[in-house]
């Protein structure tokens, strides 16, 4: 019988099914986090039982850590005394932990696929909805609460009901300028913020193929901001090539024994999915959100609609007063002092020269705070190498140390009340990049071509080459 | 986990869609390292001004609307994963969160909580809020055994589906860890058996 990448690899995973049609799913991988785990940690102290499986479970510290100056003791009390914790959790519990100053420190779906932990045909979880992104590799990954962390640590299992499949299909050839961020933003103004729930999607199609490792994480990355369980894109060449070598990888024969098993890993022709979309690849401009939900978001060139597409008038005004803009208005032309390059969406190498690709030889326009936050020190060390650290220093660009940062503004970097920032991360709610903070979502190129030109442009009008990924 | 049987409460209407899990608790608050407390923050951003001062224009200050249900628009509970947001509507006082859509992650972080979510159609949904409008000391009753959310003035009820076995978890107050722990002997059968033929996909 025909099936589905995600059926081949949810069916090897049940260990049993419990009533109701529940199963008990097993995880390969576990990673965790300063945030959502000292709870998880407390139950087992409870309950007097050890973690189950350690060797499945990494943990990092990327919420709230200070972007600035990670050598130091963190001087904000609560963050300090979080990933303190986090700390003797580790110990306690006999956790491998990648904490502040750690080479293989970042965030946490950074560090995943970088170090080759992430890999085919898996089953991953963490707590924070952004796992999704490990699914770029063919992996069914998906975020869990609290709870379930602590059901993971004890069990290496979570009781789940197996979700409905989507396939979402792009074919054709991207427009010099329009990147893999733009392609997820695109999709999800179509299905809205909410047209994937109860889904895991797969993404198929030309488009999708010709994409790198790190631009299908950012697609993968951004599947719950349409409520999906996840996302993921059967593994392929290119994939096989970045996991290669890597620091956890299989190595010589394991690897090519992998590489055959992983080869198994697709949807089968006439494999059976509950819902589809297509969508062409040429239709697809470069990307910006009005409003505060990922799904209201509109290509470059467009006007904001006059009224909602879908959902109630109530709450599109509501959106676009926190916004401060108006139906009918365009966004292209509008100042913008903040920009942030960042996120588990996009603050991997691949993204980096993307954007030094455009700054180099340009300078920031005077009104803006241009923002770069590695994704983990490897990518930060590996763009020093580069010297891509020096080319955002000329440019004017303010270059950190990894983590979450103002993605979600736990740590210092937050965005002033009522300013707008173009913001390469996954979420524009209310509130996201602090109080009153107004967030414009965009691609790694938008977002340079904003930091330059003081307002918001359209990048194609100013690229030096033919810009992809 | 506390159970839940039947509740019979007036309740504080939230007729906004996509209330994510970032204006029910905004990430600056998710630095405890407890349960506790989380209630005090709950929609912090609508609530209180910059100043830490009530608006007065948002419902939970509003004098006239109090109970242990919250009656919000549809895809509630969407973004990011934290169960604090199931915390801290549970620490606030509320026990049943009824809307005509809840985002995934969400929905299981209120069931592993002992705060049930109930899904009405956006017609019977549109109801209660009208009810409420008219009288904000209108009784609704929710009915887990029976599967049902009746306004209790007009006797208009609607069915509502649960998963059976997190319906019986919640009558009861079980957990899902006790069931998993009941299982640990199957699950190290299991992975024995996939080491025996792929041992490549375990070792890290």
């Amino acid at each position: 019988m025909s099936k589905t990448l995600f059926d081949k690899i949810w069916d090897a995973h049940v260990v049993s099914q419990a009533e109701g049609g529940i199963d008990v799913l097993y995880i390969d991988r576990h990673f965790i986090h300063e945030v959502t785990s000292p709870q998880a940690f407390d139950g087992l102290r409870q309950r007097s039982i050890p973690v189950f499986r350690p060797g499945q479970t990494v943990a990092t510290a990327d919420h709230n850590v200070p972007t600035r100056n990670q050598h130091l003791p963190i001087s904000e009390a609560l963050s300090r005394f979080q990933v303190q914790k986090l700390s003797e959790n580790c110990a306690e519990f006999g956790l491998e932990l990648y904490g502040l100053g750690h080479p293989y420190q970042g965030i946490v779906h950074v560090i995943g696929p970088e170090l080759g932990i992430t890999r085919p045909g898996m089953t991953i979880v963490c707590g924070d909805s952004h796992t999704s992104t490990h699914g770029a590799f063919g992996c069914i990954a998906f975020g869990i609460g609290t709870s379930q962390v602590e059901q993971v640590l004890a069990t290496q299992c979570l009781l789940q009901k197996k979700p409905k499949r989507m396939r979402i299909t792009v074919d054709g050839e991207l427009q010099p300028g329009v990147l893999s961020k733009d392609i997820i933003l695109y999709i999800i103004s179509k299905l809205t913020a909410s047209g994937g729930t109860g889904h895991f999607v797969e993404y198929a199609g030309s488009a999708i193929r010709a994409l790198s490792m790190e631009a299908r994480m950012t697609i993968c990355n951004m599947s719950i901001e349409m409520g999906a369980r996840g996302g993921l894109i059967a593994p392929d060449e290119t994939a096989f090539a970045y996991i290669r070598g890597r620091e956890f990888a299989p190595q010589g024969e394991a690897f090519d024994k992998a590489v055959e098993y992983w080869r198994s890993l697709y949807s089968d022709e006439g494999a059976l999915f509950d819902t589809e979309y297509h969508f062409r690849a040429e239709d697809i401009e470069p990307m910006v959100t009005y409003g505060t939900n990922p799904g209201m978001g509109i290509g470059i060139s467009q006007a904001i609609p006059l009224a909602p597409e879908s959902g109630s008038a109530q709450t599109f005004e509501k959106s676009l007063a926190y916004m401060g803009l108006r139906p009918g208005e365009h966004l292209a032309g509008k100042t913008v002092n903040y920009v942030f390059i960042g996120s588990c969406t996009n603050s991997r190498i691949e993204d980096l020269r993307i954007v030094a690709g455009y700054v180099r030889g340009r300078k920031k326009a005077d009104n803006v705070h241009a923002m770069i936050v590695p994704g983990s020190r490897q990518v930060a060390a590996q763009a020093k190498a580069e010297g891509l650290d020096a080319i955002f220093r000329e440019a004017g660009f303010d270059f950190r140390e990894p983590g979450c940062s103002a993605c979600l503004g736990m740590n210092e970097d937050k965005i002033p009340q009522g300013e707008y920032c173009v913001s390469t991360s996954n979420r524009n709610f209310e509130g996201r990049q602090g109080p009153g903070a107004r967030t414009i979502l965009a691609s790694p190129l938008m977002a340079a071509a904003t930091a330059i030109a003081g307002r918001i442009v359209d990048v194609r009008e100013s690229l030096n080459g033919p810009i992809n990924n | 986990m506390e159970k839940f049987q039947t509740l019979i409460s007036t309740a504080v209407p939230l007729p906004i869609e996509d209330v994510d899990t970032d204006q029910i608790i905004p990430a600056r608050f998710l630095k405890a390292t407890t349960r506790e407390g989380f209630g005090e923050n709950l929609f912090r951003d609508w609530r209180f001004g910059p100043d830490g001062a009530p608006r007065a224009e948002f419902v939970l200050n509003n004098p006239l609307y109090s109970g242990s249900i919250l009656v919000a628009g549809r895809n509630f509970g969407c973004g990011s994963s934290r169960e604090h947001a199931a915390w801290s509507i549970t620490d606030y006082g509320f026990r049943v969160v009824v809307s005509s859509f809840f985002a995934d992650i969400f929905r299981g972080n209120a069931l592993n909580n002992g705060l049930l979510p109930v899904q009405v159609s956006d017609v019977f949904l549109h109801a209660i809020f009208s009810e409420i409008e008219t009288n904000p000391r209108a009784s609704f009753k929710a009915d887990l055994e029976a599967q049902s959310f009746t306004i209790v003035s007009t006797g208009q009820a609607e069915h509502f589906d649960i998963d059976p076995y997190k319906r019986m978890c919640l009558l009861n107050g079980y957990d899902d860890i006790d069931f998993l722990l009941s299982m640990k002997d199957e699950i190290a059968a299991f992975e024995a058996e996939r080491s025996r033929k792929a041992g490549f996909v375990h070792t890290l």
